[in-house]
């Protein structure tokens, strides 16, 4: 058995410092060494997305990413994404417009919709549509999801997420964010 | 649109309120059972068959055994606690039937690929995988039979010790069918597989299992934790009061955590054994392998109808592939199917003739809509094939054969009594959104550039709200329970309140719409109401959530019991304000005196008198909760017109679902937030098993949609969104009126769309054809339809 490696990385702009297996992916990181659960896992092929988290401000499927190469990276996961009590634009618009059920893809699905509002701040539904194709939802028929994204978007900071705490750009774009107030 | 008097008092009902359960699940704080890891926690791993049929001569478990971070293995030989095998809950008085014995662990014979030989339990959620695969186990194998009419031939044995493979034949039939087909001018004969689908829940199973001084928990991803712990009281042999079973945030369901599964079981057994917490998490891999899979039928569909398209007999031979084991309902399925033969229809003779056969596939059971969506698919498509036959309009034809608006309660020639509807109602609304004339025009269009677009319908009723005990008990339709449901409502000294229900939902959103039924009631805000489900410590005795029972049975349930706590809450009143019970109402908020609004109390003080009795009515007890349990007296028959237009692209067979219409009739709405939710999935679920999904084998019986990456369901990017209207036609069943909705949508739309690809491919040649249309099927079909 290979033995530990240390891996450095800041989660929702906390710096943690763990020993890790080699083979640890990312996901089981966060859900079992930090206790951040809210990332979740559907498949074992890379195709529901449930676990999706951004890396470096980009969206990445934290199942498919191995824990070692994160080391050095900004996390952010579903828990990272409301400031407080102040949801972000698009969790507000996925309990607006119920555009969620059991709830167990909607963590990977908002993380994924807001890589997608960052590259595109005002999408159509068919890039919308598109945009969410890496992630599966079984219980909403994706109409409500679409509709979700699409009223988030219409907020002006809704592709933004927040990386707060020791990271001086998180704690900026934290601030802005917060000074603008978030209600989609 | 009907006034409804539940409405009258606080509001909340009929609102589209946004759900009580969101706030932890769009922030990552909501609790599945992988979420939860007691201190000490092992993790178990199972070693499954390869093969699909074979007898295993040998399993070596000394290499596993001898790695450092293994505790235990177990195999089919170490199963002496377990005292029986798995259940099948449907024992049909006076049928005989051929059940295998289904034991968690092989014992000695495997007959699915993926049939579980031996389980490890290791220290960490990796290595126990590989402790796995240092299991070694020799198997020889033994000949496959994977096709159901191959397997009803005999010739290869699923279990050679049961002699045969057929397990049952059922029927179910009213009015004269020979007079019927003799009367009929035309008779056609379609043959309709409908293929076999898996669940697809996002959250695959899970399950934890803790034992402590002879008491035992455990935490399951499942739709039924009170079946659980009585299945789990009888095969460990404990007794029922000493296990708790917690169904925690549960990721989806449809059908496929409706199920007793050997893990489960085992998960248990193994925590006793071993003296610590043990954890199974089920991987994608494993699901599309043992989770139980759905449909799975062919059927030989004879209609017999007048020149004019009068159905005069309607006749469903169904072979209903078991795959190798019979699990909680698995033959019980394609029956419920056969309740609703008649569809929306008036048909004076109807007859389903069910064979089940055994293959060494895994087993089928229930997913959503089950059994239905088969027979809704076989009634629709008929119909369509009829009326082209005939030479009519496939609308008219449904017309003509609609029950009448005004003859409900209606009885059906199969003795079953549909409680309430209007089908032209809802085919009317459905037409308010469409203007077929247009599409055809559209069409004739289109076809000229190329575009081969269709259009077709699906008008269904269904049969939900499971059920009235004494028709589906074991004297009556044979399952070996009764299925009623509880309700505790408990107003808390302060007022809050607490609802205790025995169902047990996994996205439905139960936490909101109850608490808009308690809210209206008791005159408080739904804030102030929590529901409280999925444990068993918690309330009383439950059923659980399936078959679109929750609101019919469970909501009604919970009505009742909060109807027993206004009458003692009014009769307090009265007392307190020297007025008499009968004037005593709920408004705004407040319990007044009828006619004297200023004369009131709010719920808190309501009860704070009943809890601090210092002033009660003479004789009556202190406190303020009540429980109800509620045994309908009949199913509830929800019903709907739907539309599918699709585009078909003939050079590749590519199917595209471009607008999809729905208008469904599910009583009067608690929150049409959460119907529109039920709909929009409901028809999704549909659209991916007519179009993208199904679960294949070769002929040696290999899985060959082992993952998502082959077993497709749909994304976003193949889903238009989804254009829904309501009419309510309330139940006279139930007090709140109210018929489910959860599988509607699922059992109305793989007609509507298989219809629709069908009018488009009409003018290629092709008259009818099967699920899934993926691009290969339908190219094929068109290559076919030209020569
Ligand atoms: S769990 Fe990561 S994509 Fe499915
Ligand atoms: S809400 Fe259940 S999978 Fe999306």
């Amino acid at each position: 058995m290979s033995s530990n490696v240390p891996v450095r990385l800041s989660v929702n702009g906390r710096v943690h410092e763990l020993d890790v297996e080699p083979r640890l992916l990312l996901v089981h990181l966060l859900r079992d060494r930090l206790g951040l659960t809210g990332s979740h896992v559907g498949c074992d092929t890379t195709s529901c997305g449930a676990c999706t988290v951004h890396v470096d401000g980009e969206a990445v499927k934290s199942c498919t990413v191995l824990a070692v190469q994160a080391d050095g990276t900004k996390v952010t996961t579903i828990e990272g994404l409301a400031q407080g009590d102040q949801l972000h634009p698009l969790q507000e618009a996925f309990w607006e417009d119920h555009g969620l059920q059991c709830g167990y893809c909607t963590p990977g699905m908002i993380m994924a919709a807001a890589d997608l509002l960052a590259r595109n701040p005002d999408p159509t539904e068919e890039e919308i549509r598109h945009g969410l194709e890496g992630n599966l939802c079984r219980c909403t028929g994706y109409h409500n999801i679409v509709r979700a994204v699409s009223d988030a978007a219409k907020h002006p900071h809704a592709g933004r997420i927040p990386h707060p705490g020791p990271t001086p750009e998180g704690a900026a774009i934290g601030l802005e964010l917060a000074r603008e107030g978030l209600g989609a | 649109m009907t006034a409804v008097d539940s409405r009258a008092q606080g509001g909340f009902v009929g609102r589209p309120m946004k759900r009580k359960e969101d706030p932890r699940l769009i922030t990552g704080r909501a609790t599945y059972v992988d979420d939860i890891q007691p201190v000490g926690t092992l993790w178990m791993a199972f070693v499954r068959s390869p093969e699909a049929h074979a007898r295993v001569t040998s399993i070596d478990t000394s290499a596993a055994l001898a790695r450092e971070d293994v505790v235990a293995v177990f195999t089919g030989d170490d199963l002496e606690g377990i005292a029986a095998p798995l259940p099948c809950a449907w024992v049909p008085p006076g049928v005989e039937v051929n059940a295998p014995e289904h034991w968690p662990l092989a014992k000695g014979h495997v007959a699915h690929v993926g049939d579980p030989v031996a389980l490890v339990i290791g220290v960490d959620r990796y290595s126990v995988v590989d402790a796995a695969e240092d299991v070694v186990v020799e198997y020889e194998p033994l000949p496959v039979v994977v096709d159901p009419e191959e397997a009803l031939k005999d010739e290869v044995l699923v279990h050679p010790g049961l002699g045969s493979n057929k397990v049952h034949e059922w029927s179910l039939g009213g009015g004269d069918l020979d007079a019927g087909f003799a009367a009929a001018d035309v008779v056609i004969e379609r043959r309709i597989v409908n293929h076999r689908v898996a669940g697809g829940a996002i959250e695959p199973r899970a399950v934890l299992a803790e034992e402590r001084a002879g008491h035992i928990t455990i935490w399951s991803s499942t739709q039924v934790p009170h079946f659980l712990r009585l299945f789990l009281s009888i095969l460990l042999g404990l007794s029922e009061e000493r296990i708790r079973v917690i169904a925690p945030e549960v990721g989806g369901g449809f059908g496929s955590k409706l199920q007793i599964y050997g893990e489960e079981i085992l998960c248990a057994w193994a925590a006793q054994r071993v003296g610590r917490p043990v954890k199974w998490v089920e991987t994608r891999s494993e699901a599309m392998m043992v989770t139980h899979h759905g449909r799975d039928q062919i059927a030989t569909v004879r209609v017999g109808a007048k020149r004019d398209g009068t159905v005069t007999a309607f006749h469903a031979k169904i072979l209903a592939d078991f795959g190798a084991y019979l699990m909680l309902l698995t033959p019980a399925v394609p029956a419920l199917g056969a309740f609703v033969m008649s569809g929306c229809y008036r048909f004076p003779a109807v007859q389903t003739d069910i064979v089940g056969v055994l293959t060494n596939k895994f087993s089928t059971d229930a997913i959503r809509g089950a059994g239905r969506p088969e027979a809704t698919h076989m009634i629709e498509v008929a119909m369509d094939q009829l009326a082209h036959e005939l030479g009519l309009d496939p609308l008219d034809v449904r017309r003509r054969n609609f029950i009448a608006a005004d003859d409900f309660p209606h009885e059906t020639a199969l003795g079953i009594v549909y409680d309430s509807g209007n089908y032209q109602a809802s085919l009317a609304k459905l037409l308010e959104h469409l203007d077929v004339a247009a599409f055809r025009a559209e069409q004739e269009r289109l076809r000229g550039e190329g575009i081969h677009r269709g259009l077709g319908f699906s008008t269904y009723t269904e049969i939900c709200g499971l059920a009235p005990s004494r028709v589906v008990g074991p004297g009556g339709f044979g399952l070996q329970t009764g299925l009623w449901e509880s309700a505790l409502v408990r107003v808390h000294l302060t007022g809050a309140v607490t609802v205790y229900t025995g169902t047990s939902p996994h996205g439905q959103g139960h936490e909101t719409g109850f608490a808009q039924i308690v809210a209206d009631r008791l005159g408080c805000d739904p804030e102030q109401v929590e529901v409280v489900h999925g444990d068993t410590a918690a309330g009383p005795q439950g059923l659980g959530t399936y078959g679109s029972r929750s609101l019919a049975v469970g909501g009604e349930a919970v009505a009742k019991a909060t109807a027993k706590v206004v009458e003692k809450g009014k009769a307090l009143v009265a007392h307190k304000l020297e007025a008499s019970p009968d004037d005593i109402e709920v408004r705004d908020g407040r319990w007044i005196v009828r006619g004297s609004p200023e004369q009131g109390m709010t719920l808190a003080e309501v009860a704070g008198s009943a809890y601090i009795p210092e002033d009660i009515p003479e004789g009556m007890e202190p406190g303020l909760e009540e429980t109800a349990f509620y045994d309908p007296n009949n199913f509830v028959f929800p019903f709907g017109a739907h539309a599918a237009i699709v585009d078909v692209d003939a050079e590749t067979g590519k199917v595209k679902v471009v607008r999809y219409l729905a208008v469904d009739d599910c009583g009067p709405a608690i929150n049409p937030l959460l119907i529109d939710g039920q709909v929009h999935g409901g028809i999704v679920h549909s659209i991916g098993q007519a179009l993208y999904e199904q679960v294949i084998y070769d002929e040696i019986g290999q899985l060959v949609t082992g993952t998502f990456v082959d077993y497709a369901l749909p994304t976003a990017a193949e889903i238009p969104s989804i254009e829904t209207d309501r009419t309510e036609t309330p139940s006279p069943v139930n007090s709140l009126g109210v018929k489910g909705i959860g599988e509607a949508g699922t059992i109305a739309a793989s007609a509507a769309v298989a219809n629709a690809v069908i009018d488009a491919l009409r003018p290629l040649g092709v008259d009818y054809m099967d699920m899934p249309f993926t691009p290969m099927r339908v190219w094929n079909a068109i290559q076919e339809g030209q020569q």
